[in-house]
């Protein structure tokens, strides 16, 4: 196991380093001058020279590689043009979104695996057609309309919960599961497949031929295995979540990362933007990785591949 | 369901492709005074925050979200199919140099590496797709990767070999045919996913430039006016999500078909 770990952390290394260089190439990518971009043709020559200087933009590109390396691991990564901290800017936003995934997680996972198991018991029957039409719906369904329904229907129309902000338990309400319908369904889906592999199994016909009640069998025999693969999906989908919230944020101004991130573009804060995509991308790999370790740990057979 | 999804994406393919002739205003014009109309007989689905025609609107986004799909998906379907083939097939350093790449690709997660890439690049459609063709073709390239690596090994390809077959004819005329189904599944959800992505960066305001009448740019506009009245955000996700389910439908249909272990 210990090999396992050490083996994965290896391969982490290269794949941040790959995610660094990607987002320092952006900043090459731009048809023009970045600085005249971000700062307007107009500005003056005096702070162009500043923030070429700040940004490292007067030397050459390896050597602003390196730098902008050094900048995002001490974190002096600077806004423009108010050249406060970015990372200072992104921990201040970061516990909203933090919120926002982890009830958006507990939605899709508190929906999906009874609906999952629901449709596999009935399998073929009008209860599986019906759960199985809504985890499609779910998939299909994308954020930035799901948020809009949601807040015409229960902001507006019955005013249950408040439209925007960040105030009190009910405003998460919407954002969480607009975020995590998605999710929801790709879950039950799978919560349904693997419950019709686990119920053909011989363990399942033993416990039956026991003379065990079909909600023991359910609760104790089914429902541990189905979790295996629906806790690792869940762990995958967790990074999706946190690009999810790009949009969901920005549908009910939820002051997160996400927001923080379309306001930089906005505003041609290209460092904030930056700072934003290499933290989303790192938290996404290390989330994986922490999944795979834990498939490892709940099932050898993955450690030996 | 295969049907229906048939149905669906045909009817858009085909509402986009006679757009000009089932519009009845103007997608691009506007008209301050009726702003926020409800439907009526003149305006089917009702105006929009500048007083533009919804339903217009919607007939010529599908133009818009179906050129970016289709164009974007077989630019990405190729570009992964070749290297993919040339990773499993040749392997080597080449194999381990791209699958590095693939990987780094994909460990930005869904939408955040376009998204990011577009906000530094000038709005525009071109982009856009190229954009999509760029970030996509990962997924392509190792379903691609893992069916050439298990068929080359097959007896039948050893067969051709020994006959004398040279590599592209062994590569083309006999290992494509056989990895095509999962490649055309895959293919049509990621059309599904183009139609969503396009749309989110439209919304979000680094997509297609607002002039251009888009799904995406419909429901950003909506925004700007907190999504009121109603009608205005809810016709063109109509239409978002009637074209990704369509597009679901059929490639949960094809998966079938072509795999029929699922169907038990």
């Amino acid at each position: 196991m210990k090999a396992y770990i050490l083996r994965r952390c290896l391969l982490l290394v290269p794949i941040l380093f790959g995610i660094t260089l990607i987002v320092f190439s952006f900043m090459h990518i731009i048809p023009g001058d970045p600085i005249d971009i971000m700062l307007g043709e107009t500005a003056q020559a005096v702070s162009k020279d500043h923030f070429r200087k700040l940004l490292h933009q007067d030397k050459p590109i390896p050597l602003q590689y390196i730098l902008f390396l050094k900048d995002v691991f001490t974190g002096n990564l600077k806004s423009i043009p108010s050249e406060e901290n970015v990372w200072a800017k992104i921990s201040e936003r970061f516990p909203a979104t933090a919120e926002l995934a982890i009830w958006a997680m507990v939605f899709a996972i508190v929906i999906s695996i009874p609906l999952g198991m629901l449709a596999a018991v009935k399998h073929k029957t009008y209860l599986d057609g019906i759960s199985m039409l809504i985890s499609l719906l779910g998939i299909s369904i994308p954020h930035f309309w799901l948020g809009p329904l949601l807040i015409i229907l229960f902001a507006y129309t019955l005013p249950i919960f408040p439209i925007s902000e960040r105030s009190g338990f009910l405003s998460i309400v919407l954002p969480a599961i607009t975020l995590g319908t998605a999710m929801m369904a790709l879950l039950s889906r799978l919560t349904r497949t693997s419950t019709l592999e686990i119920i053909r199994e011989d363990y399942i016909r033993t416990a039956r031929a026991k003379g065990l009640s079909e909600t023991t069998i359910l609760f104790k025999h089914v429902l541990k295995n189905t979790l295996v693969p629906v806790i690792t999906i869940a762990g995958i989908q967790m990074g999706a979540l946190l690009s999810g919230s790009i949009i969901t944020e920005t549908v009910f101004d939820w002051p997160g990362i996400g927001s923080l991130l379309v306001e930089a573009i906005q505003s041609r804060n290209y460092p904030l933007v930056q700072g934003c995509v290499i933290l989303i991308a790192t938290l996404y790999v290390v989330i994986n990785l922490l999944t795979d370790i834990l498939y490892a740990w709940a099932d050898p057979r993955i450690r030996l591949q | 369901m295969t049907k229906i999804g048939l149905i669906l994406v045909t009817l858009f393919i085909l509402a986009g492709l006679f757009a000009p002739f089932l519009i009845t205003h103007d997608p691009k014009s506007t008209d301050i005074s009726h702003r926020f109309s409800p439907p009526s007989h003149t305006h089917w689905l009702g105006q929009d925050k500048l007083g533009g025609d919804i339903y217009s609107k919607i007939i010529y986004g599908a133009r818009i979200s179906l050129t970016v799909a289709i164009v974007s998906t077989l630019l990405s379907f190729f570009i992964g199919l070749l290297l993919g083939s040339l990773a499993g097939y040749y392997g080597g350093w080449w194999d381990e140099c791209l699958m590095r790449l693939v990987d780094i690709l994909l460990a930005f997660p869904g939408l955040l590496l376009i998204f990011a890439l577009a906000a530094f690049l000038s709005p525009s459609l071109l982009n856009v797709i190229m954009l999509f063709s760029i970030v996509g073709w990962t997924g392509f390239a190792r379903v691609t990767r893992a069916q050439v690596l298990s068929e080359k090994e097959k007896e039948f390809v050893q067969a051709v070999r020994s006959l004398g077959a040279n590599h592209s004819r062994i590569l083309i005329r006999h290992i494509w045919p056989n990895i095509l189904s999962p490649l055309i599944v895959q293919a049509s959800f990621v059309m599904g996913g183009i139609i969503i992505g396009e749309s989110s960066l439209s919304f979000l305001g680094v997509g297609v430039p607002p002039d251009i009448p888009s799904w995406g740019n419909m429901l950003s506009l909506a925004k700007q006016s907190s999504f009121q009245p109603g009608f205005i955000a809810i016709f063109p996700g109509i239409a978002i999500m009637l074209t990704v389910l369509g597009f679901n439908f059929i490639g949960d249909g094809l998966r079938d078909l072509w795999d029929p272990k699922l169907k038990k």
